[in-house]
């Protein structure tokens, strides 16, 4: 679905991204790990749009994106969630959620003095959409909040919700266990999952945490100083040599000894 | 002592002049903090737009009344309106789509954007004063008066008058009626809430959909607009004459720093406040004291504070106040 070729990034004399090729597979919850500074983040940058390669190509079904702004993307079902959450602060979270999908009627000038009803329905319905998201994720309580006043670990749960408001084809998701309990983690992966069966979503995921991705994840991509260093099963990956120095440690090298 | 005499003063010299220059003051400010909350950078040629504005309603005006249109009692300036807003924002758009859009393309610091819309000032600046001249220029015609002193005399019976001009009362109406279409606009429609959405979150904005240009777009109507009708208001209320407008810029920005740049209440609160302590720290007390004190404390001299040619002093010193105590500005703004 998705297919790196040869993608450099350079900030300066900085290579973060380094040469990655790789590709993923429709439908798979694909896992990205390494450790901090392998270029995780600057991958999902450029091919969510956010940053320019240097050189190199993306391909979404062997369509060239390469250097997309982001709102196009989004509009051919690319979506991404920040390793930090990100949220409108002054909005309440069900505007959140209703600010998403884009093309809507109340964007024509004309439509604002003269198709009041068709905009009516349409965010009548948006908001019957957003509150069974809300539901989905388990924070509906939370639908007149201020998304700037909720907390950190249901900002991302925000952020997952936000990707359920279109037809998404691909998201990426940043770190999205990072600083949350394992109560709305286990919340946050069952979303996931059922996203994956019920509406097909192909995720790619970058996570520290291994129990999450071995709940979550197949294939996994272990990327280091911006390079891939494996693809394949969670076991392939930890029983790779390569990752075990560069990611895993070698404790368990020598465990295995 | 007599109150009401002393009240009559009071509304005559100072609430009714702040009420109106406070009405233009938040009008500009809102163009400002729209500038600065979406396209994040405090924006020079605001004064300068405003005087743009002003100056092709000006000539749409006398136009008009050598066609012979007026409006009877109201100003004929209202039906050239329009026209100002329309051409300042075709000026305004073609800024953005050949100098602005450059820089934010290379997303370049809000410093630099800073002294590019100061370029574009000494552009608008020098192209008004070719275009209209340096002088005064007067386009006011219809009513003078809703009140005049005689008339409220005559009415009353009182010894002081209350003069209310017509232009003091369109200016009040029109500043409520386009600040209610503007927040019923960021509020209420679509679009408007993504122009809030890319404020509170550029990045995100841009990854839900958001076209980024069209925010921009919208934004710089919204501010053309808004200048054309604070600058015109002005230029009704006083005289029209461009240098002032590049004046007005500072207790303009005094008025949107010291609500919260960014934030549209912030503006308008902080226009009244600059406008009110501008009007009655410059203003000669004595006339109301006499009234309103026993006549052994009579004052002798003016009291005035200030003299009305240290008047912009008075944004410079409520601005310092503020930043010193509360640097988000007193509606908690983006910045600072």
């Amino acid at each position: 679905m998705i297919k790196i070729e040869n993608l450099h990034k350079h900030f300066g004399g900085f290579q973060a991204v380094d040469g990655a090729s790789l590709e993923i597979e429709s439908g798979t919850i694909t896992g990205l790990i390494g450790p901090n500074g392998a270029g995780k983040t600057t991958l999902f940058n450029v091919i969510a749009g956010v940053l320019e390669p240097t050189y190199g190509s993306v391909y979404l079904d062997n369509e060239d994106i390469t250097g997309l702004p982001p709102h196009q993307l989004f509009q051919r079902g690319l979506l991404r969630t920040f390793q930090i959450a990100h949220e409108f602060h002054s909005m309440t979270c069900r505007e959140n959620l209703m600010m998403v999908p884009s093309d809507q009627s109340g964007e024509k000038i004309w439509n604002t003095w003269f198709g009041r009803k068709r905009i009516a329905d349409e965010e009548r319905a948006l908001r019957a959409k957003a509150d069974e998201v809300l539901e989905f994720l388990t924070i509906d309580h939370l639908a007149d909040h201020k998304a700037g006043q909720v907390s950190g670990g249901q900002k991302k749960l925000l952020e997952l919700g936000r990707t359920m408001m279109v037809d998404a084809r691909i998201v990426f998701l940043d770190e999205v266990g990072a600083g949350v309990n394992r109560t709305l983690l286990n919340t946050i992966s069952d979303a996931i999952i059922r996203l994956n069966k019920e509406r097909n979503y192909t995720f790619v995921v970058i996570e520290h945490d291994m129990d999450f991705i071995e709940k979550l994840c197949d294939p996994v991509i272990c990327m280091a100083e911006g390079k891939v260093l494996a693809q394949g099963s969670l076991q392939e990956i930890k029983a790779n040599e390569n990752v075990i120095e560069a990611y895993l440690g070698t404790g368990l090298k020598y465990k295995a000894l | 002592m007599d109150l009401l005499n002393a009240l009559i003063v009071f509304s005559n010299f100072v609430f009714i002049p702040a009420l109106a220059y406070g009405s233009q003051l938040a009008l500009g400010a809102l163009g400002v903090t729209l500038i600065y909350g979406i396209l994040r950078f405090s924006n020079f040629a605001h004064g300068d737009t405003m005087a743009f504005g002003a100056m092709i309603t000006v000539l749409a005006t006398w136009w008009l009344q050598s066609l012979g249109v007026s409006l009877g009692p109201f100003p004929t300036a209202i039906l050239a309106l329009p026209f100002g807003i329309i051409i300042c924002s075709l000026f305004i758009l073609a800024t953005d789509r050949f100098v602005y859009r450059f820089y934010r393309n290379q997303k370049a610091k809000p410093v630099i954007l800073v002294i590019v819309s100061m370029g574009i000032m000494f552009i608008m600046n020098g192209l008004v004063r070719f275009i209209i001249g340096p002088n005064d220029q007067r386009f006011a015609d219809g009513e003078r008066f809703i009140i005049s002193v005689r008339e409220f005399k005559q009415l009353t019976g009182l010894r002081e008058g209350l003069a209310f001009k017509t232009t003091q009362g369109i200016t009040i109406i029109t500043a409520i009626l386009v600040v209610l279409i503007l927040f019923w606009f960021l509020n209420k429609t679509r679009t408007g809430k993504s122009m809030r959405a890319y404020s509170d979150n550029e990045d995100l904005a841009l990854l839900s959909g958001i076209n980024p240009e069209k925010v921009v777009t919208v934004t710089w109507l919204i501010v053309a607009a808004l200048a054309t009708v604070a600058g015109t208001l002005y230029g009704l209320d006083k005289s029209f004459k461009p240098f002032v407008y590049f004046q007005l810029l500072l207790p303009i920005f005094a008025s949107a720093i010291v609500g919260g740049l960014g934030n549209p209440i912030g503006a308008i609160a902080g226009g009244f406040i600059v406008a009110f302590s501008e009007v009655t720290i410059t203003y000669a007390w004595k006339k109301v004291l006499k009234y309103s004190l026993p006549e052994s404390l009579e004052p002798t001299t003016l009291m005035q504070l200030l003299s009305t040619d240290y008047k912009f002093a008075v944004s410079f010193v409520i601005l310092i106040v503020v930043l010193l105590f509360r640097p988000t500005g007193l509606f908690r703004g983006k910045a600072f």
